[in-house]
């Protein structure tokens, strides 16, 4: 399997290396988004995800299938969590591997980028006394 | 008809859900779904973005929307 596309409840991020290796490949480039404590000074007790999960996986094979095309990849991961998670847990994870490290770079960057920009998923910063849907308002 | 709404659109809308029985006026295209929507909920506004997917895929303003479509309120993602 060339893609994996996924949304779980848990990530664990010890997988990913196996799921990336490929004999053509001499690099892979994986990158983990976690939760930060600190939102504008103001401390942050949880992240919130919930998602539309067939759209969901249908855009993120889309970006991991442009990915592929662009930057000539042998692996893609996309998984991204939903539920609650605490400070300091993995909310998303996305790697490439490539022949050469440059290619895997850029599409690592282009991976999570696109992923922010289209993927319909949904997360609610949850502080002391409030609760606020990121970016939903300008 | 069934139209879902996900994170802020749920709660503006108060459900997650909104079913249209097929004796009721619907909204013939993607347009006509957020005005009527705008009309009804006006916070919807107030978000930066309000984008419709029809069939899990995002629809064009001119899209024309049919009963058995399974349609979807996409308020800004913010994944990641």
């Amino acid at each position: 399997m060339k893609i994996v596309v996924e949304i779980v409840d848990v990530i664990d991020t010890a997988k990913v290396y196996t799921e990336l290796n490929h004999v053509e490949s001499g690099g892979i480039c994986v990158f983990v988004g976690t939760v930060r404590e600190f939102t504008n000074q103001e401390q942050v007790i949880a992240l919130e995800f919930e998602t539309y999960r067939d759209m969901a996986l249908k855009e993120m094979e889309k970006i991991a299938d442009t990915a592929i095309e662009k930057w000539n990849l042998n692996k893609v991961v996309l998984r991204h969590a939903v539920g609650e998670k605490g400070v300091a847990e993995p909310v998303v994870i996305v790697g490439a591997s490539s022949a050469h490290r440059d290619a895997c770079f850029e599409a690592c960057r282009f991976l999570i980028d696109t992923l922010k920009e289209t993927v319909p998923i949904w997360k609610k910063e949850k502080f002391k006394n409030k609760s606020v849907w990121v970016s939903a308002h300008p | 008809m069934n139209v879902l709404f996900f994170g802020i659109a749920k709660d503006i809308v108060g459900s997650s859900e909104i079913l249209f029985s097929d004796e009721e006026a619907k909204p013939a295209t993607v347009a006509a779904l957020k005005k009527d929507l705008i009309k009804n909920y006006p916070e919807f506004l107030k978000l930066k973005t309000l984008a419709v997917a029809v069939n899990s895929e995002y629809a064009n303003d001119d899209v024309t929307l049919s009963g058995n479509d399974e349609i979807a309120i996409i308020p800004p993602v913010s994944g990641g």
